[in-house]
């Protein structure tokens, strides 16, 4: 690491601090020395930010690392380096590993092998109930002290109500949320968004009503407990207008919605690019499923007015057996951490995946680099832990994203640093792009001849 | 002296490869048949005419007109079938392919091959067609985009079965004349029926009017709402004593028994006293309007017998036609390797 680096002649976009203008960057000793213009180089190594957009670098509330136990999809090795291609300099791992992250010794596991392999932060996430078996709650206490910054049995609901209701409870004398996947198991069971698309390629169905149902349970519980719970990875308008209601009312909620979620419709399990016949593209399929431009426009609009504090990418690797099959065997998810940021900002500009480019959604690049940044600390008030996370405010960690908002890539699945190939993107053209990514003062990711000493 | 193998061998070939092709025979370029949602009107009237033609080879003493010889045909079913496997093979013999049966029971499926490794090994051992029955939505379309076999879909999940839909087609046309304009009802458990699929786009190809009809737990979500080119556009109707009003004809599919225990339906008593297609539903259609079904019937829950055997039933020459439809598509594909 560099004792000095600075970041020149970029604009800067630090929504936590209210800052956005023309600046430069100084970072000493891996922390934010100062934001000024015109700052003497004196010595530091220099990198060239004209023309770009500079910002804190990015936080995702739901990763899935897969490591221990399923290194074959993903580590914390290929799954930080991932992160740091898409920008993120922080990311929290859902404890759904084998083991779980339902103890001390797993949740130091993971610690360990994050300082060992990992490029970027690794925040744990530890499980609500034992085994993430929905029976028995987890030891809270012994996870919150191990780290964890939340608890959640992602991949499942808690699908008990009392369960629910007690771990709210239990987890606010720790001053920390529960993060429910919200789904009713008994009216889900399928395979993706219960509506015309489900009916023409004769798929089982999800219906909105499933995740509509589950959170307003949770809202409820919210209510009647006074604790803290966030609305993971949301993805039906109903759900958006629940949670808008609810924190109209001042329940402790806050909510997440992914990138795919702001971006693709239903209709990407029918159809593939340069594809004719039916797709039944299993990188389309995750939960929640893709909905309808309805639901993409209500998340957007959730995301635009608040109701949704942070965009979180869900990333969910798996290996190419586990994808090339039949659709209602394959596994539900995909990769998000590369593709986050070009998905985020074609919200920006896009109401719906037909390709049709509307004049702005209300949705603003600023606004984007929020729910990227600040957004997600003080959903789940991670500056307790690291202070000055998501700003560039002096003193805080020196991690920042350069962003290029008008640069366009395409997605090839090949050059991705995750081992997961699953993304419905691939061979996408998307506009916004991640130039390079400072880590702790490091730079951990970089487009070619892009540093210059 | 000859054997008797020889004998037959000789007569075969003595057969000439003489078939009646339908005037103004077109090129057909599918590869696939995976569905009808995207098959041109014309190429269904080709299947429809080509059919005819294979009738009348049917009809013959010795019923074999050997224009596949040479093709090998694999049956990969995943799923059981008595009716659409024989109709194929049948389809497949009498037009002199090798035909290789094979199930998922004492395969290497059973072994945990996928199915983009079998359908590759398969391709590798030479079969030129592979028809498939899959219990899975989707399949055959994996199977299509990985090798270069032919794929037939003889019935994925509920999503299409497209031979039945051709057939159907067929049968009903040789006795209503035109669909152009006939309201046809579908009646039955529509959500977990590939035929029910296959039959409304075909049927909306043709110009029918369709009324999609059933309790509405076994509707899909969103059928009879306009979808653009998504969705065929069809009436869907829950109570059938009104759809079958002046229908032209009537499609009765299977009920599952296993629908009974996901809460769908409250019994089969009810669902045939609301559903069942019998005689005196049937004389609120128009005389004579035909009853089909795809077979196999539940006699007395979703049609009655009088219905199932009686004059308006088309049951067996569904499945007399069948074998001429699926012939009518191999021949057609045959140019194709």
């Amino acid at each position: 690491m560099p004792d000095r680096l600075l970041v020149r002649g970029g604009r800067v976009i630090d929504p936590g601090s209210g800052v956005d203008r023309l600046a430069d960057v100084l970072v000493e000793d891996g922390r934010i020395g100062a934001i000024d213009a015109g700052l003497a180089a004196g010595g530091a190594k220099v990198i060239e930010a004209g023309g770009l957009v500079v910002a804190p670098g990015f936080i995702d509330l739901h990763t899935h690392l897969r490591e221990p136990g399923y290194e074959y999809k993903e580590t914390i090795e290929s799954g930080t380096r991932a992160a740091a291609r898409g920008g993120f300099t922080t990311v929290c791992c859902m404890p759904n590993t084998d083991p779980a992250l339902d103890s001390k010794a797993s949740v130091d596991y993971v610690l360990s092998r994050a300082a060992e392999s990992g490029v970027i932060r690794v925040l744990p996430i530890g499980c609500v109930t034992k085994g993430r078996a929905g029976k028995l709650l987890a030891e809270l206490g012994e996870l919150a002290a191990a780290g964890c910054i939340g608890f959640s049995d992602d991949g499942s609901p808690v699908a008990d109500a009392a369960i629910m209701r007690r771990a709210l409870e239990y987890a606010s004398t720790f001053g920390l949320p529960v993060i429910d996947h919200c789904e009713d198991p008994q009216l889900a069971g399928g395979v993706m968004h219960e509506g015309w698309v489900s009916t023409r390629l004769g798929l089982k169905g999800i219906p909105a009503a499933s995740e509509e149902s589950a959170i307003a349970r949770d809202l409820a519980l919210a209510r009647q407990t006074g604790a803290h719970v966030h609305i993971a990875h949301i993805s039906t308008a109903g759900g958006v207008e629940l949670v808008r209601r609810a924190k109209a009312d001042g329940a402790r909620v806050t909510s997440e919605v992914t990138p795919h979620h702001l971006s693709l419709t239903h209709e990407a399990v029918m159809r593939r690019e340069g594809f004719e016949a039916l797709a039944y593209d299993t990188n389309a399929k995750m939960y929640p499923p893709l909905r309808r431009t309805e639901d993409v426009e209500a998340c957007i609009e959730g995301l635009r007015d608040g109701t949704i504090d942070a965009i979180a990418t869900d990333h969910a690797p798996h290996a190419v057996q586990e994808k090339l099959c039949e659709f209602d065997d394959a596994a539900f998810g995909i990769v998000g951490l590369e593709t986050a940021f070009g998905l985020a900002m074609s919200a920006v500009r896009v109401t719906s995946n037909k390709q049709q480019v509307t004049s702005g959604t209300g949705l603003t690049l600023e606004r984007v680099i929020e729910a990227l940044t600040i957004g997600p600390v003080r959903a789940l008030a991670l500056d307790r832990k690291i202070e000055g996370l998501g700003t560039l405010a002096a003193g805080s960690p020196a991690d920042i994203v350069l962003l290029d908002p008008e640069g366009e890539w395409t997605v090839d699945p090949a050059d991705f640093a995750s081992k997961g190939k699953n993304t419905p993107v691939g061979g996408h053209r998307l506009r916004g792009r991640v130039i390079a990514t400072i880590y702790g003062g490091s730079v951990v990711y970089e487009t070619s001849g892009v540093t210059a000493v | 002296m000859t054997s008797p193998l020889r004998e037959a061998r000789s007569r075969e070939t003595a057969i000439p490869v003489h078939l009646t092709e339908p005037s103004g025979a077109r090129e057909w370029d599918r590869r696939h048949v995976l569905d009808l949602d995207d098959f041109s009107v014309s190429e269904i009237e080709q299947v429809l005419e080509t059919a005819d033609a294979m009738k009348e080879v049917l009809a013959r003493d010795v019923p074999r007109a050997p224009a596949l010889r040479g093709t090998t045909i694999v049956t990969l079913f995943y799923e059981a079938s008595t009716r659409t496997r024989a109709s194929f093979e049948l389809a497949g013999k009498v037009l002199g392919a090798d035909v290789i049966n094979l199930t998922a029971s004492g395969s290497s499926v059973e072994k945990g091959e996928s199915l983009i490794d079998t359908v590759r090994t398969l391709r590798a051992i030479g079969a030129h067609v592979l028809i498939m029955r899959h219990p899975m939505s989707g399949a055959p379309y994996l199977a299509a985009s990985h090798g270069d076999a032919r794929v037939v879909n003889a019935g994925d999940g509920w999503h299409a079965h497209p031979t039945q839909g051709l057939l159907d087609l067929y049968t009903l046309r040789n006795h209503i004349g035109s669909l152009a304009g006939k309201r046809v009802v579908i009646v039955g458990d529509v959500t977990h029926s590939r035929v029910a699929r296959s039959d409304i786009w075909g049927l909306s190809k043709l110009g029918a009017e369709v009324v999609v009809c059933g309790p509405p737990t076994l509707l899909p979500a969103e059928l009879g709402r306009d979808h653009e080119d998504g969705l065929p556009l069809v009436t869907v109707e829950t109570d059938f004593d009104k759809a079958v009003q002046g229908a032209d004809a009537v499609m009765t599919l299977r009920l599952q028994q296993e629908r009974m225990t996901g809460g769908l339906l409250p019994s089969l008593r009810e669902y045939s006293r609301l559903y069942q297609v019998n005689e005196a539903r049937m004389e609120k259609a128009r005389p004579g309007a035909p009853v089909l079904h795809p077979g196999p019937i539940n006699e007395g829950v979703e049609i009655s017998a009088a219905v199932a055997h009686g004059a308006r039933s088309l049951i067996e020459e569904q499945v007399t036609n069948g074998v001429a439809v699926r012939m009518a598509l191999l021949y057609l594909m045959r140019g194709l390797k």
